[in-house]
């Protein structure tokens, strides 16, 4: 049977036992993946799976379930479950479905899909990922070792339908390179990646440019030294800076503002970052990571301008996070195979400014580049953020000496206002994206 | 109970001679070693959220992969589908990394003694959801009774019931049933219009359902939550920079986890990749420490009587009295090593291939007096309870989030303090363990472990210890 009409008939079956409303999701996806370590096949992975999803309501009250059993009896046993959780919810006034008239797909070709990927043979890919290792072992005679380098991809079609008539489906394809080298200088051992990634394996950077630029990384990281405590200007380069787009992310998720579990819920229409930030969320960009003709709810993907010139314009929200809220729908929804819909990003970025990333480094007397962040310490309820860092330390503009083993900390409230330089160096690779921003301020933790 | 009574034979038909067949076909290219990793999980969750049980969730998933390893080479493949068609297809997929005539030995499958850590007669899974569901309730009653300055309460049941079989060419056979559940409370609290602030606890483990009327109850739970989100409306600004910070007992010891347990993970050193590659024998912390690794504590979260390759897990010393004495193995590190697996090989799922990973890890008690601990210190920082953490193995630096901190002025506890990080150098930071109490506490049963895209779920323990020299990542 085709997945679209498993997915509708289990629809129809829901409510036919008296569901008044029903979602049900089904994915498929073949996966396949190489890793090369010194230049030596290390692993070969490849399999395909399919999984399917439930969620019934009766009135207020959902129920979800899933199985990977496709089959009309695994199908069956997945609505049995589903209708038995029912009988243990709560009714919630705002548990629905979103409003007919909001559901759609986009038109046209967003090239979510390319043949291109499946084309590829497994001694081709083993290649790729052979090339993107050895420019990086070839780059520096410090390059002693390695902790290899993957090609993978990955093809999937997503299924979805309710029962008030939507029903879509769309294809959709990704492939990486990745390599992991490791420098050593005397007993001093670091390690750092790179990576490319794009859903047409025409779109992703050439194994050698990979390979020279984690090689580049991993190198300017030898001899790091722990600095004094300070507090100093901080340059987040755009690998570190997508970190902080996720935590606005976070700060503006519908579910946490209507629990007031984030320090931007109530502050719609306020000023919460410098003039110069916009950051936008579009998940209608063709071919990009977080694009969609549809989110998980059937609503149609759209541009959502979040922050415009440093005010709180939306937030990002599913129909659930809407109702509460007393808003409309972004078009945000997401969910795994089953459950209620959770909120997640489509493009999700800081648009780019003027300067480039060397004009910043140059501005700047005395302070911290960051090259890599580690640790979880960020506190959307309160802003608090301190999280393990390592970069490279700016003295009289220009990039002196690595440094690893800090902290870097201060309150994301007064990083988002303290932004005083944002790159021309947007470039979108994942879903989450910003170009290097400069923070006026932040303390380093170290010595 | 024999193979012929368990799970797999009896729902799937599953006999002995067909995992041979599929091993057969997994070494019809050669190779040295081959494995069928067989799983079936049931799961269920249900959260409660503004006092309504908003969502409830279950479902199964079934599937087998197949592993052959030539040389240092790994082939792996899974299908979702146990039609036998479906494996050999797989087990020709994974073959595909060796080159060299078919291995034709008999594999000899004998199953291995067995012994029960989580004798659990009915799986939370397998209960009634009504008793099931009132656990997270009692949590949102209990959470709100605690303060009224409480205004939201999430809580979270989730179990799962785990079946798995593995057979391998060394002629292992072997097959678990393993029980998995875990409560946990998250809480915020605010004071008039004041910011809100957070709290959070949980627990669990391999587990009948009535560890959550016995050990711990869901209100235990959500008053510890509540009074971590209260406490917190009073904190002031962490501190910056190196200074000497008291590990309370108990979750802190994710610090192990992150210092020395990732980086003494086999693959890491067999690949020379990590800060402790090439450093057994070495001292690498303060004599005061002993860690050790141990899969057979009953009951609990981390634990398994076989591991995701069928070896049977046990008690690994990590670090004795500072010195390093061994790391954790699974099949391929061990083989290539020349060493013995330790029961470490874990994986997510039948989709994901196995590696050598943590259970329980803890460090071993002391002599010192918690509260001589605290006296010591004139001027420090007091973590009673940590977030995550995260460590670069190769380089060494770990962080964990301390979520419940307080300053520690003149041997007293005193103010507590905003959440901060704390970072560190593994082989650099456990020589400053000065003192370690008498006072070894294992965690609640809510850890989980993340590795390369694989998560699993782990325990931590360790007692009251003191660190002379740490960074602290506050502000001021």
């Amino acid at each position: 049977m085709k997945p679209l009409d498993v997915v509708t008939g289990a629809v129809e079956k829901a409510r036919a036992r008296g569901a008044t409303g029903v979602e049900c999701t089904l994915s498929e996806g073949e996966e396949f993946s190489v890793t090369v370590r010194m230049s030596e096949v290390e692993t070969v992975k490849e399999a395909g799976s399919r999984a399917a999803g439930i969620r019934v309501l009766m009135g207020q009250r959902a129920g979800s379930s899933y199985t990977s059993d496709l089959t009309p009896e695994g199908i069956a046993r997945m609505l049995d479950a589903a209708f038995e959780l029912v009988e243990i919810t709560t009714e919630d006034p705002f548990a629905g479905l979103p409003d007919s008239r909001d559901l759609g797909t986009l038109q046209g070709d967003l090239q979510l899909y390319s043949e291109d990927i499946e084309a590829l043979s497994t001694p081709q890919k083993i290649e790729l990922a052979r090339r993107a290792e050895a420019a990086a072992l070839a780059f520096d005679p410090r390059i002693t070792n390695s902790k290899g380098a993957s090609f993978d991809t990955v093809t999937g079609r997503h299924v979805f339908a309710n029962s008030l008539g939507f029903a879509g489906e769309y294809r959709s394809s990704y492939c990486s390179i990745s390599v992991m080298p490791v420098a050593k200088e005397g007993t001093i051992m670091e390690r750092d990646y790179w990576h490319s990634s794009a859903r047409r394996f025409s779109g992703i950077d050439q194994p050698e440019e990979v390979g020279r630029i984690a090689a580049e990384r991993v190198i300017r990281r030898l001899g790091a030294k722990k600095v004094e405590t300070q507090k100093v200007p901080v340059i987040f380069e755009p690998r570190t800076a997508r970190s902080l787009l996720d935590h606005v992310f976070d700060a503006i998720d519908g579910r946490s503002i209507y629990r007031s579990a984030s320090f931007l819920a109530g502050k719609l229409g306020e000023k919460i970052a410098a003039d110069s930030v916009t950051v936008i969320d579009d998940g209608t960009l063709p071919g990009l990571m977080g694009t969609s003709p549809f989110d998980d709810e059937g609503v149609p993907s759209r541009r959502t301008v979040v922050i415009e010139n440093g005010v709180l314009r939306n937030y990002l929200l599913n129909s659930y996070a809407a109702r509460k809220l007393g808003l409309h729908t972004t078009g945000n929804a997401s969910r795994g195979v089953t459950g209620n819909a959770g909120i997640s990003n489509g493009n999700f970025y800081l648009e780019k400014g003027s300067q480039s990333q060397q004009e910043m480094i140059r501005g700047v007397k005395n302070g911290f580049f960051v090259t890599e962040l580690i640790g979880q310490g960020v506190n959307i309820v309160t802003g608090d953020y301190s999280r393990g860092a390592a970069g490279i330390w700016i003295r009289d503009g220009e990039l002196a000496f690595p440094v690893s083993e800090v902290t870097i900390a201060s309150t994301l409230q007064e990083m988002l206002a303290g932004i005083v330089g944002i790159g021309d160096d947007l470039r979108f690779r994942g879903s989450m994206e910003s170009p290097t921003l400069m923070i006026r301020e932040m303390t380093v933790g170290g010595r | 109970m024999n193979f012929s009574e368990s799970f797999f034979a009896l729902k799937f038909g599953i006999q002995t001679r067909d995992l041979e067949n599929y091993l057969s076909e997994a070494l019809s290219q050669g190779g040295d070693y081959a494995d069928l990793y067989f799983e079936y999980i049931a799961t269920s969750a249900i959260s409660i959220d503004e006092s309504i049980v908003k969502s409830a969730t279950q479902g199964v998933s079934l599937g087998v992969g197949v592993r052959v390893i030539s040389g240092e080479r790994t082939g792996y493949a899974y299908s979702d589908d146990l039609d036998p068609d479906k494996i050999r297809k797989a087990a020709r997929i994974a073959a595909c990394i060796a080159s060299g005539p078919a291995n034709t030995d008999s594999f000899g499958l004998h199953e291995g003694a067995r012994r029960n850590l989580y004798p659990v007669i009915t799986a939370p899974t397998e209960t009634g959801l009504h008793e099931r569901v009132d656990l997270v309730k009692r949590a949102d009653r209990a959470a709100r009774a605690y303060d009224s300055r409480i205004f939201q309460v999430t809580a979270t049941y989730t179990d799962n019931l785990r079946q798995v079989l593995v057979a391998n060419s060394d002629g292992v056979l072997n097959f678990d049933r393993q029980p998995l559940a875990r409560l946990s409370v998250s809480v915020l609290a605010r004071q008039g219009d004041g910011p809100a602030q957070s709290g959070f606890d949980g627990g669990g483990g391999r587990v009948e359902l009535s560890h959550f009327a016995d050990v711990k109850t869901p209100e235990q739970f959500a008053r510890e939550a509540a009074r971590q989100a209260i406490t917190q409306l009073d904190a002031v600004d962490a501190p910056a920079g190196e200074m000497t910070v008291v590990l309370g007992p108990g979750w802190p010891g994710v610090m192990l986890h992150e210092a020395v347990g990732h980086g003494l993970e086999a693959d890491f050193n067999r690949k020379k990749t990590s800060a402790f590659s090439d450093r057994i024998g070495e001292l690498v912390a303060s004599p005061l420490c002993t860690v050790v690794d141990d899969g057979t504590i009953h009951d609990r979260r981390g634990s398994l009587n076989v591991d995701d390759e069928g070896n049977v897990t046990q008690r690994n010393v990590l670090i004795e009295k500072g010195v390093l004495r061994g790391y954790l193995q699974d099949q391929l590190s061990s083989r290539i090593m020349g060493s013995t697996p330790t029961g470490s090989g874990r994986r997510q799922s039948y989709e994901h291939i196995p590696m050598p990973r943590m259970t329980n890890t803890f460090m071993l008690a002391g002599d010192s007096d918690p509260q001589d601990i605290i006296r010591s210190v004139p001027k420090g920082l007091y973590c009673a309870n940590f977030g995550g953490g995260q460590v670069d193995i190769t380089s060494g630096n770990f962080v964990f989030s301390a979520s419940e901190s307080y300053l520690i002025e003149d041997g007293k506890i005193t103010r507590p303090v905003r959440n901060a990080t704390l970072i560190g150098n593994g082989p650099e930071a456990m020589r400053h363990v000065s003192m370690v109490g008498h006072d070894l506490k294992l965690d609640e049963g809510v850890g989980i472990c993340g590795k390369e895209g694989q998560s699993v779920p782990v325990g931590v323990g360790i007692p009251t210890v003191r660190i002379d020299k740490m960074t602290v990542g506050g502000t001021v």
